[in-house]
């Protein structure tokens, strides 16, 4: 059973223009998104800046309530649960952010910073807690006596490891990692990547791993959903989706992405336009203004996501009996 | 020299982290007048060489003893009622003191704390604190301290009470500001995914990373402080007489000013210009030390 299922999924903000804040419809930051998260599992969401990534992840900590859907932690719907059950939930599902030079307070120690979910949750001896500090800093490799200094200490490696020990604090189930490498060097980006990927195969952590990076997210997921303007345009194993993308985007996006090897060829689509606003996108399928193969009927009617030979896609050219996304997909 | 940085051992502490002093823009003056200030009104009894409420009126009007009539009995002079000048002075910075450092924080505290909840909780609350803070900024500060002071009536302990009543909204505004953009920092995020309580919040993880903007506004807050107390003390609303604060001291004085009894005021005019002077100045340094975001304040 999936460790946690978005059903329908959606967050729509408010867009509030002018001083007297009169609402002028709504941003669909999340629309109509659904996954699984198996266990021992990555799963990762790419997409642009402003897709819906973030949110997403917000909306499976807690840190902003769906306006619609639902999440399913266990198999179990999170509205229905009762003060314990939210509070098993917070302790299973933790966080590591972008950037590790904001997601630490300043004026704690090290051992402060990771001991503190800890602390808050459970009720352990001032030596347990620094015994677990011990073994968490063991754990991303960091030396013992980095618990008595302070973030600004370490470089931006080395806080990202520090806030990897914290999320592991209470060995959680799942743990959201919204772009955890961006913020890097791209020396480190390696390093934090493996770490992540020894970390889930030591403890059969699921991930749930947000980036731009095709390259990262190719590389540590199990599964991906490619997100454009709030909604799933793709979805499916990793390795099918990297190899043998099928939605117009998506193949925009992986052959945007820098080749595996420097001699291969890759025919390179490039979008023309902007990605839309998201306060009014465009109707039908929020991609045919940019798409290469765009339809009469896509600016109509919005595909809904189909089942094409394995993957979950979202596009008419793969609509049942379409000559085009068959001929399409045998040119790869 | 080589030797100390050898991998893991640490550079030695302690000289680094008094280097400051040595700095060009270190405010030493300043900091030194502030500190006689300080030890004189810590040890007045010892200092002042008379009682600075008792006076002999046969002693009236004694100029400072480097003039004519002086007398090196009393070496700044005398006043009207023949109290020593110099053992006034010396109790009046205690006044100014006191008063000045824990209206200060009195206005401090209050303001931080409405600050930190206002900027953190948001909603009803903030829309709440801010609309008082932005009312009681509407007036002016002084005309609002005269008017609580006729109110309540004369004494130290009001004053104090009437300079925090008044200057908290500054802190509540600066403060506010600060929350609310280290509220969207990731580290608050991650508290809240870690399940901290919002009291929890405020306490560990705002208020720590606020305490410098306080300082600063503190620090810069002195000389405005002392001011109004003197202000106050000298329009008769502060602190009462006889006890000998600056303000009262100038207001006392100012009838001698026209027949050349001019030590009378321009000594504890002086006074309290050099107090205010080094506050404002360390003010300054503090605010580019600790917080080069407020260098615009």
């Amino acid at each position: 059973m999936a460790v946690l299922e978005a059903v329908r999924l959606c967050k729509h903000f408010p867009a509030r223009r002018g001083i007297f804040g009169g609402s002028n419809g709504t941003v669909r930051a999340v629309d109509d998104i659904s996954f699984a998260i198996e266990p021992g599992q990555t799963l990762g969401i790419v997409g642009e800046s402003g897709c819906g990534k973030t949110t997403t992840a917000k909306l499976v900590l807690g840190l902003e309530q769906p306006s619609g859907g639902s999440i399913r932690f266990d198999g179990r719907d999170l509205d229905d649960l009762d003060t314990a059950g939210r509070r098993h939930y917070r302790k299973s599902v933790q966080a590591v952010f972008q950037d590790p030079y904001a997601s630490l307070n300043p004026r704690m120690r090290i051992a402060h910073i990771i001991a503190e979910p800890l602390v808050t949750n459970e009720k352990l001896s001032a030596d347990d807690v620094r015994k677990r500090v011990r073994q968490l800093l063991d754990l991303v490799g960091l030396p013992e006596h980095a618990a008595d200094l302070f973030p600004h200490e370490f470089s931006g490696g080395q806080r990202q490891r520090i806030a990897i020990a914290r999320a592991l604090a209470l060995s959680p189930r799942l743990v959201v990692l919204d772009e955890p490498v961006s913020a890097l060097d791209v020396s480190i980006r390696a390093q934090i990547l493996n770490l992540l990927g020894d970390l889930q195969a030591e403890l059969g952590l699921s991930y749930l791993f947000i980036a731009h990076d095709l390259a990262a997210v190719a590389h540590m997921s199990h599964s991906i959903v490619v997100m454009y303007l709030g909604k799933i345009v793709e979805s499916g194993e990793a390795r099918v989706l990297a190899l043998a993308p099928k939605h117009p985007y998506t193949r925009a996006l992986f052959s945007a992405a820098l080749p595996i090897h420097p001699d291969e060829q890759q025919a390179e689509t490039i979008l023309k336009g902007e990605v839309p606003s998201p306060l009014n996108p465009p109707a039908g399928c929020h991609f045919h203004p940019r798409c290469p193969h765009a339809m009469p009927r896509c600016g109509v009617e919005e595909p809904a996501l189909v089942n094409v030979s394995g993957s979950l896609v979202a596009c008419h050219l793969f609509d049942a009996g379409m000559e085009f996304g068959k001929s399409m997909h045998a040119a790869m | 020299m080589s030797t100390s940085t050898e991998l893991g051992v640490l550079p030695a502490r302690l000289p680094a982290r008094f280097s400051f002093i040595r700095a060009r823009d270190f405010p030493l003056i300043p900091l030194l007048i502030l500190g006689i200030i300080a030890f004189v009104a810590v040890f007045a009894d010892v200092l002042a060489p008379y009682d600075p409420e008792i006076g002999s009126l046969s002693a009236r009007f004694h100029p400072p003893f480097w003039q004519a009539k002086g007398h090196i009995d009393h070496l700044l002079g005398t006043d009207h009622l023949g109290r020593d000048v110099l053992s006034r002075l010396i109790f009046g910075a205690r006044v100014s003191m006191v008063v000045g450092f824990t209206a200060v924080i009195f206005a401090g505290v209050v303001g931080t704390t409405l600050g930190i909840i206002s900027g953190y909780l948001g909603g009803w609350v903030d829309q709440l604190i801010m609309r008082v803070t932005d009312a009681w900024l509407a007036l002016p500060a002084l005309t609002f301290a005269i008017f609580l002071a006729a109110i309540v009536g004369p004494s130290e302990m009001n004053i104090v009470i009437i300079l925090a009543l008044v200057y908290w909204t500054r802190y509540a505004r600066i403060v506010r500001g600060e929350v609310l953009s280290l509220k969207e920092r990731e580290f608050v995020r991650l508290a809240i995914v870690a399940g901290c309580s919002k009291m929890t919040i405020m306490r560990r993880h705002i208020l720590p990373n606020v305490v410098n903007s306080a300082i600063v506004l503190a620090s810069l807050m002195l000389g405005v402080v002392i001011v109004a107390e003197a202000s106050l003390s000298f329009l008769g609303i502060g602190v009462p007489p006889p006890k000998p604060a600056w303000g009262v001291m100038l207001s006392d004085g100012k009838q001698g000013l026209m027949v050349g009894y001019w030590w009378l005021t321009v000594l504890p005019g002086c006074c309290i210009m050099l107090m205010v002077l080094s506050a404002n100045l360390l003010g300054d340094w503090l605010r580019v030390k600790l917080d080069p975001q407020l260098r615009q304040l």
